[in-house]
């Protein structure tokens, strides 16, 4: 620390010239607090994102499929993990957090409380959800709190092979049969929407980007998140086929960019506010799951005793 | 000639060998080279407390200025898997669909 020099100071310092923040520096209350909301709810998505994907395990269509998508699933679990790490790293609790998504008070994602209603649905996710979710992990990798942007780049680099295999997974069934093409095409339909949401609000309208983005906590806005999925979806739609359902949707060679309509805002609040189609089953889900493991976690305390008591 | 090691108020702190003969416990240092990159395995001294250690492992570990930060840790809170046991431990190397590169896309799609 520079002589004489404040901890808003030096925190201001890091900032300005782009490097990492650490858990043992000075930070404002309102950095950390706006980071273990982000992070947490990061962690949480991850959690819950397990569910949608976890649905289609015991019918996946072969063993081939079925062991990737255990892989995927169990990738979501330790991503979490990673997660919840970062976020206690900043002087918050595991069980505060655990606590927190039961009773409502922490968000997840949104896309999640969407159902996967046929095997297409795990490649639409894989491709759209997953390549949404590496577009915004991406910008975070550059994140100024040093253990979120590590957390970022060790999900990064595993996350890379669940949009190749949801994107595998949808070129199959667009070479298939004219009902599985079909399937496909009713997958994007349903998921198109939900996944441009995943941005979040317009710039306009984001009540903590302009903060966010000062800090460099985020280093990219919402709407320039979106486009770059855009941009890069909609060749690869092209490429396998398909329609993406929206009648706006245009090349602007002005603005080197696909022009697309505007979201259903009503419906993407709507689901923010818990009234999304599996909102409430999710949350009952995880719940039911933490009390049913109850005695996982007394049976290891109580072999960890034991052996203590052994070795003693 | 044979040194002693100073004994420390605390015997508990002395490690002893089998000749009898004690020494200060050992301590992992894990070194931080800049801001935003994680504590990495430097390597590893003989130290009679946290505060000596934290010391010694400057002089020994960072003596040109490879790094910013300095973790220690007692080597005898280290737990450590069975060298032996690799392939059973380790079983993820069976599984190559967990990598991105098993998935063939097509170049026309671009970056994924």
């Amino acid at each position: 620390m520079g002589i004489g020099m404040t901890g808003q100071e030096r925190f201001e310092q890091l900032i300005a010239s782009d490097e990492k923040v650490e858990p043992t520096d000075w930070m404002p209350e309102g950095y950390r607090k706006t980071l273990i909301r982000q992070i947490a709810q990061h962690a949480h998505s991850e959690i819950i994102g397990m569910q949608p994907e976890g649905n289609w395990i015991t019918r996946a269509p072969t063993l081939r499929r079925k062991a990737i998508l255990m892989a995927k699933v169990q990738d979501e679990a330790g991503h979490g993990l990673y997660l919840y790490s970062a976020a206690e790293t900043l002087g918050v609790g595991r069980d505060e957090l655990v606590e927190h998504l039961h009773s409502g008070r922490h968000k997840y994602s949104s896309i999640f409380n969407y159902p996967t209603l046929t095997w297409a649905d795990i490649g639409a996710i894989g491709w759209l959800v997953d390549g949404a979710a590496i577009t915004n992990q991406v910008m975070l990798t550059r994140c100024s709190y040093g253990p979120y942007a590590r957390a970022m780049v060790r999900i990064c680099r595993e996350e890379s092979f669940h949009q190749r295999q949801g994107f595998e997974i949808m070129l199959t069934l667009c070479r298939g049969t004219p009902e599985q093409k079909q399937m496909a095409q009713d997958a994007l339909n349903r998921w198109w929407w939900p996944a441009l949401m995943m941005f979040g609000p317009h710039d306009t309208d984001s009540t903590h980007t302009q903060q966010s983005m000062a800090w460099k906590i985020k280093r990219v806005s919402n709407d320039d998140l979106r486009q770059q999925f855009v941009d890069m979806t909609v060749p690869q739609a092209e490429y396998l086929g398909l329609t993406i359902p929206d009648p706006e949707l245009k090349w602007n060679p002005e603005r080197g960019h696909y022009d697309f309509g505007e979201i259903d805002w009503d419906e993407f609040w709507r689901v923010v506010k818990g009234f999304g189609p599996e909102s409430r089953d999710r949350l009952a889900h995880k719940v039911r799951a933490w009390e049913e493991g109850a005695w996982v976690r007394e049976a290891a305390a109580a072999y960890a005793a034991k052996h203590r008591k052994e070795a003693a | 000639m044979t040194y002693e090691v100073p004994r420390t108020a605390d015997e508990k702190d002395l490690d002893y060998r089998q000749d009898g003969r004690s020494q200060w416990p050992m301590w992992e240092v894990f070194v931080r080279q800049k801001r935003g990159l994680s504590h990495v395995h430097a390597g590893s001294l003989h130290a009679p407390d946290a505060d000596t250690a934290l010391q010694m492992a400057r002089d020994v570990y960072t003596r040109r200025v490879e790094g910013i930060s300095i973790w220690v840790v007692r080597s005898d809170q280290v737990v450590a898997s069975d060298p032996d046991e690799a392939d059973a431990f380790f079983e993820a190397a069976a599984k190559p669909y967990r990598q991105a590169t098993y998935y063939r896309i097509p170049d026309e799609v671009g970056q994924m």
